[in-house]
């Protein structure tokens, strides 16, 4: 047992680091920092064309789609340095959702047609699984695509559907037919925003911000080759991919940096002449998160590990997903806390108080970060998961 | 033994809640919230002739006055409806500052004026360097002819745009962390060299840095004995600690309420989400720690009477005070979060008056002190 880095692990960290270094400038990191701004769309865009071109954009993909070939190691030393710089994922939707679906279930004019604008990020893709009354239980969804000849005609609502408003497409679980069990007859269907029917509608979140959506479809026309798989089996695509979507859900690196810059800015906090940092209360706090992050590091090696044997994540994976969002959701906390009362702040006019700004940055993290633990499978349900698939309960 | 509110009491309460259910509902709330003014002229006026912004003055000065029970009822019952109007600022930090004053004349002038609708204020204390610490003061208030001279800064005043004078703490002698040489200014908006850069804040208040250039305060200004200043915020503030506690119950209550009702209602995999018993015994939790909070602000009440009527003193109630916003503040975390949990997508949105109750809790948490500066100052007395 080991995880000792070679010369050659080494060499690659270093050039990994003089990327980010080099490529991610301030600009960048203040557009893309506490995101969603105006020149968000713009900025992620610009970032992940230049993860793109040095061939960077898709660690995790097979090499023969555009993946980096990396060894385990390397992808690791990959996301460390990601958080170390204080660089953000990349949007998961087109690169770690729907193009995995693709060049898995994916017929070779599909791969050919929609893997290459993923890599580039000239397609912006959303998500349309959530419903107004499918969201846990994201089986009982009613969305219906009706066969029509070449084509299928999508009526219904999506909702909570994350940067709906920047996308070029979405991909959606439709039912396509009423079987038995409420999995069988849905479909997994790739759909052009652009379609004349679909209309955007904003839903603003808790942090005062614009990234939800509502997305709604009202004879929508989608051709016949846009439907990954089978008809009636899109149920087990959409189940592979979650088993993904949680793994990448740990957020481990990330919260490496928020613990960094929590232990930073807590030793600049001063009340009464006593620093924060030396506040005994605090600093167990502190170190009650950062023990669980230790652990959860190796819990997630471990875990990858084991898909390098075995293929597809198992159902641990949501033990990943609980434990990063609950870390994470810690992390917030206490960032408020060092901010106090300046986390109260919004909409500042002038930039010369940084520490408001900061504080009120930290708020709307806290504030949307409440939503880790309901998106991407609630916190509830991946206990059931654990429960049942992994205890046999 | 008796933890009923009396039947005047109750009174006020079923007015009020009355009044938040038919006239101040959470999309009258949102209008109000995002007007220029911030709050609504209206509504204040409503208030003063219901007779609610005179619950904590002296009766002399025309008040109606209440003890600290009596100020809770109120409190619990605009807790609820989230109210954005600067209540705390005015009437609880401001008026129970300027309630207490020795300046006669001052409150002869200012008091009435409250009550009526027409004067609000605001308590500004919190510096750059300070945290939590209320003693931790730089602004200096240096003494010229006929009064003083004030310089420095404050931050995250509450409501301070609203406001026509702000009680400044500053002082006027001994080094920065001293509980000695700190005294209390009343000073007007339009002061020479006080300057005001405001912002808004999560709960819809609003909150300034106030700046102070060598501002000129009269002697007529003083609210309290010069360099008496500390153990006039000292003796205040048990029942600022105790009727911000009680907002917070009456938020919690709401909280707990609305999440139960909409457990119910909500229907996953074929039933009511409050069916499944993962989510039952968290809402078990939260109604057990919302009980634990009530106890605890009703504790703090005995002891608030207790101490008026001279059987425990002021380091005691002060104790207790601390313990309440301590338990208070650890209930309200866990039924802000799990509010917004339990109602999953869409405990997220602005829309749902959920988020909205939950950040007018993390509000009243920082409001001098959270729940950890309180544990310390209980465990260390
Ligand atoms: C910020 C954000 C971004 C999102 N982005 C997307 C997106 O891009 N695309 C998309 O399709 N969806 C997205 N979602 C939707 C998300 O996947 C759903 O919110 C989630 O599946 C929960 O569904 P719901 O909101 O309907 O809550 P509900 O399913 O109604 O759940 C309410 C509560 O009940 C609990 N619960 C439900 N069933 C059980 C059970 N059996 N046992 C115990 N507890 C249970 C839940 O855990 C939750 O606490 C997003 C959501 C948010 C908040």
């Amino acid at each position: 047992m080991d995880t000792n880095f070679s010369k050659d692990d080494i060499a690659f960290r270093d050039e990994v680091r003089k990327f980010f270094d080099d490529e991610f400038d301030s600009t960048l990191a203040k557009n893309l920092g506490d995101g969603h701004g105006d020149n968000y769309k713009e900025s992620i865009i610009a970032w992940q064309k230049k993860l793109y071109k040095k061939g960077w954009i898709a660690p995790n993909w097979p090499k023969e789609f555009g993946g980096t070939g990396w060894t385990d190691t390397q992808k690791f030393i990959y996301e460390s340095e990601r958080g170390l710089a204080g660089v953000p994922d990349v949007l998961p939707f087109g690169l770690k959702m729907v193009g995995p679906v693709i060049y898995t279930f994916g017929t070779q004019e599909q791969k050919d047609r929609f893997l290459p604008k993923i890599l580039s990020s000239d397609h912006w893709w959303c998500q349309g699984y959530s419903e107004p009354g499918a969201g846990s239980d994201l089986a009982s969804l009613t969305t219906s695509a009706d066969y029509a000849g070449a084509n299928y005609l999508v009526n219904g609502r999506k909702i909570w559907t994350s940067l709906a408003q920047y996308a070029d497409w979405i991909f959606c679980l439709v039912r396509t037919s009423k079987g038995a069990r409420k999995q069988e007859g849905i479909s997994f269907l790739l759909i052009d925003m652009s379609s004349p029917g679909i209309t955007v509608k904003p839903i603003i979140t808790i942090d005062g911000r614009h990234s939800l959506n509502e997305v709604l479809f009202e004879n929508v026309s989608v051709p016949v080759e846009n439907l990954i798989g089978e008809q009636d089996k899109g149920w087990t695509y959409a189940k592979a991919l979650l088993a993904h979507e949680r793994t990448n859900m740990a957020e481990v690196a990330d919260s490496k940096r928020m613990l960094t810059e929590l232990k930073d800015k807590a030793s600049k906090s001063i009340g009464g002449g006593r620093c924060l940092a030396d506040d005994q209360v605090f600093q167990k706090q502190v170190s009650d998160v950062e023990l669980d992050l230790m652990a959860l590091e190796y819990t997630e090696l471990r875990a990858l590990a084991s898909i390098a044997e075995k293929g597809m994540p198992g159902p641990e994976s949501s033990l990943l997903k609980i434990k990063g969002t609950e870390i994470s959701q810690q992390l917030h906390e206490l960032h408020l806390k060092v901010a106090a009362h300046h986390g109260g702040a919004v909409a500042l006019t002038e930039e010369r108080y940084d520490e408001i700004q900061v504080g009120s940055d930290a708020r709307n993290r806290y504030l949307y970060g409440r939503a880790a633990t309901i998106y991407g499978g609630s916190n509830e349900v991946q206990r059931n998961v654990i429960a049942k698939a992994v205890l046999g309960l | 033994m008796n933890f009923d509110f009396t039947e005047e009491q109750t009174m006020i309460m079923d007015g009020i809640s009355r009044y938040v259910r038919e006239e101040y509902d959470f999309d009258v709330r949102r209008i109000i919230k995002d007007s220029n003014d911030g709050y609504s002229k209206e509504v204040w006026r409503r208030f003063s002739e219901l007779g609610w912004l005179s619950i904590p003055f002296d009766e002399v000065y025309g008040g109606f006055g209440g003890n600290p029970d009596d100020l809770a009822s109120v409190m619990i019952e605009l807790g609820k409806g989230a109210i954005i109007e600067p209540y705390v600022a005015s009437i609880v930090l401001f008026g129970a500052l300027i309630n207490e004053s020795s300046n006669e004349s001052l409150k002869k002038e200012i008091i009435p004026k409250i009550i009526n609708g027409d004067y609000k204020g605001s308590f500004a204390y919190i510096e750059e360097q300070s945290r939590f610490e209320i003693t931790d003061i730089k602004t200096s208030a240096t003494k010229c002819n006929g009064g003083y001279t004030l310089r420095g800064q404050k931050l995250a005043v509450i409501d301070a745009d609203k406001s026509d004078g702000f009680i400044v703490s500053a002082r006027t002698d001994s080094s920065q962390f001293s509980t000695d040489g700190i005294s209390l200014f009343l000073v007007e908006p339009e002061a020479q060299g006080v300057s005001l850069s405001n912002y808004k804040t999560m709960d819809g208040h609003s909150a300034s840095v106030i700046t102070f250039e060598d501002t000129f305060v009269s002697d007529e200004n003083l609210i309290c004995a010069v360099g008496n200043g500390y153990s006039h915020i000292k003796s205040v503030m048990p029942q600022i600690l105790l009727a911000l506690c009680s907002e917070a119950l009456g938020i919690m209550e709401t909280l707990n309420k609305l999440t139960v009702e909409y457990s119910k209602t909500r229907t996953q995999f074929g039933s009511p989400i409050g069916s499944f018993q993962a989510l039952q015994h968290r809402m078990v939790d939260n109604f057990m720690a919302y009980e634990q909070a009530k106890s605890m602000v009703y504790r703090g009440l005995c002891e608030a009477n207790n101490y008026s009527s001279g059987s425990i003193d002021l380091d005691e109630f002060t104790r207790v005070a601390h313990a309440v916003k301590a338990l208070v503040a650890k209930s309200s975390k866990q039924i802000g979060d799990e509010s917004i949990q339990i109602h999953g997508g869409i405990g997220m949105t602005d829309e749902l008056n959920i988020g909205h109750l939950v950040k007018r809790l993390m509000m009243i948490n920082v409001e001098f002190g959270d729940g950890d500066f309180h544990q310390k100052c209980f465990g260390q007395n």
